[in-house]
């Protein structure tokens, strides 16, 4: 009986594993397609990944994207984590209001934020650009940032900090051998969250972006408002792949690394 | 050691320069007026709030907040299960099925409406199967409709619910669990008196997250509804970026952002309330 329910269980996640994937398979499997209109197989071709290599706006795009998603998970990082441990730690006089203002970019409709961006960008005379992009998703990546690691924080309890200070730690030596490696999950995962939002966000850019600032979603938006077309297949086969691959090179191989090196890995997280 | 408390100020002076002062800015324009080309009339009214209040602007307001709850209770159907099945694998198994919730997530969403696009447009890849079958004559419409606005939603946000879910279960107390099974608890009861309201913080997060990106989605509308099917999202982007009235846009982005933060305020009440009583019982 118990197993019968959790083999239902299974087969539950398994069906909606599938719903996740199979538009992609989809997508990837008519990149190939050799017929640019139909739905049927016409046979296997390469020439629509040829083309999106020929063009160039689709590379500047790619760099684009990839440099403001950088930037922007890097300060989101350093920034929100240095908050969500001040925010955990110490009291503040408004605190009622820094957590709204933590939470209202969440909370708030991605659209208003960025015609709000637009508007003061505009009123500013600050020219519409790569800058103005980056800005923009730091503003929205740090209040995910703040929260996650916020939330590892609150999960874990303070015996282990105070422990460490009456053995006689430093605070930095605390923090680099006690908090930090017992949040870093949090900040692994809030960095992770900052890179996903930029690199996916097309909305806020969609106001705040320039001429030269076309990141890879603006490009394709235009690609896709043009029509149906093999070559947003292949470019996204092309995506896709370049994801798989990010997600084995960062995840995959650094675990088994570390299982690797089990022991020491123990050893080093004994300081004292 | 009021030192360490600097460290937030950084994020909180970004914060209100970047987020805070644009939204008192757009607050100022609602007020104002537009010109014939265009151009912002700084001269009071209240014309732009009064104008939401027509039928037609009603009716968007009425579909969008029915599109958003019906993602939302959707998504928490599909993605509760999920969530719960990859909290109870073993460790290894947990990051690689995350990894595979995540992984389409990590794809643009635009990528994936278009995909729905490839697959359910009237050439493709539906209706040629079924009509090679010969089980229909004529093409579905299967496309540019509500429903087809509520898959791409449900799909695009599903992830959203899944990973927030995940983790308040992964920080179950799961002695509480066993307590409950010694007392003699059915599992179902197990489920709905010990595990459901302890993931509550996570349900909460998750569907705030769903709910209000779909209350201000306008791109899957966009791809995937047509023009009948516009969302409030596709009302402002109109008034910023075609018909260049930005005092009427910004009154309805004031409008959208203080409905989804009163449904936002009004959902977390309630549900604290719930809990409140069932701590009592």
């Amino acid at each position: 009986m118990k197993s019968l329910r959790h083999r239902l269980l299974f087969a539950y996640a398994m069906v909606v594993l599938a719903f996740l994937y199979i538009p992609i398979v989809v997508l990837v499997l008519y990149s190939f397609n050799a017929s640019r209109i139909n739905a049927q197989w016409s046979g296997f071709t390469l020439d629509w990944y040829i083309s999106v290599f020929q063009n160039r706006y689709v590379l500047e795009a790619l760099y684009n994207s990839l440099t403001i998603g950088l930037i922007a998970m890097v300060v989101s990082t350093i920034l929100g984590t240095m908050t969500a441990l001040a925010l955990h730690r110490y009291k503040f006089r408004w605190k009622g209001a820094i957590h709204s203002l933590v939470y209202l970019p969440i909370l708030i409709p991605e659209i208003v934020m960025g015609l709000s961006l637009l508007v003061l960008f505009s009123q500013l005379a600050i020219p519409l650009g790569k800058l103005t992009v980056i800005i923009a998703h730091i503003s929205f990546c740090i209040s995910f940032v703040i929260i996650i690691v916020l939330a590892r924080l609150e999960g874990l309890g303070r015996e282990m900090e105070e422990a460490a200070q009456d053995l006689g730690a430093t605070p930095w030596q605390t923090f680099r051998y006690v908090t930090f490696p017992m949040i870093s999950p949090g900040v692994m995962a809030g960095a992770l969250m900052a890179f996903t939002l930029s690199i996916d966000d097309f909305v806020i850019s969609f106001f705040v972006a320039g001429p030269n600032s076309t990141t890879l979603p603006l490009y394709i938006y235009g690609m896709v408002k043009r029509g149906v077309s093999p070559e947003i297949n292949a470019l996204s086969t092309i995506l896709i792949l370049f994801i798989f691959l990010v997600t084995v090179a960062l995840v995959i191989l650094p675990e088994r690394f570390r299982n690797r090196m089990g022991d020491k890995k123990t050893q080093r997280q004994m300081p004292f | 050691m009021s030192r360490g408390r600097m460290l937030a100020y950084p994020a909180i002076a970004w914060l209100l320069f970047f987020f805070l002062a644009p939204l008192v800015i757009v607050l100022f324009m609602s007020f104002l007026q537009r010109g014939t080309y265009g151009q912002i009339i700084y001269q009071f009214t209240v014309d732009n709030y009064i104008r939401f209040f027509e039928p037609l602007y009603l009716q968007i307001l009425g579909d969008t907040l029915f599109m958003a709850l019906l993602t939302t209770i959707i998504c928490f159907l599909l993605g509760y299960p999920i969530a719960y099945q990859i909290a109870r694998l073993q460790r290894n198994w947990q990051t690689l099925m995350l990894l595979l919730v995540m992984v389409p997530f990590w794809i643009n969403f635009l990528i994936r409406s278009y995909a729905w696009v490839i697959i359910l447009r009237s050439q493709g890849m539906v209706n040629t199967f079924l009509l090679d079958l010969g089980l229909i004559e004529q093409p579905l419409n299967l496309l540019y409709n509500f429903g087809a606005v509520l898959l791409g939603m449900v799909y695009g946000h599903l992830p959203f619910m899944i990973l927030p879910i995940y983790v308040s279960l992964e920080q179950l107390d799961r002695r509480m669990i066993e307590a409950a099974y010694d007392l003699g608890a059915t599992p179902i009861k197990t489920f709905f008196y010990v595990t459901l309201p302890q993931t509550l913080p996570g349900i909460i997060a998750g569907s705030i997250l769903v709910f209000v990106s779909s209350l201000g989605m306008f791109v899957i509308p966009d791809i995937m509804g047509g023009a009948k099917s516009a969302l409030i999202g596709n009302l402002i982007q109109n008034q910023f970026l075609s018909a260049r009235d930005w005092p009427f846009g910004s009154a309805l982005s004031i409008m959208l952002a203080i409905l989804s933060l009163i449904l936002i305020f009004l959902y977390y009440k309630a549900l604290q309330a719930q809990q409140g009583k069932e701590d009592s019982r």
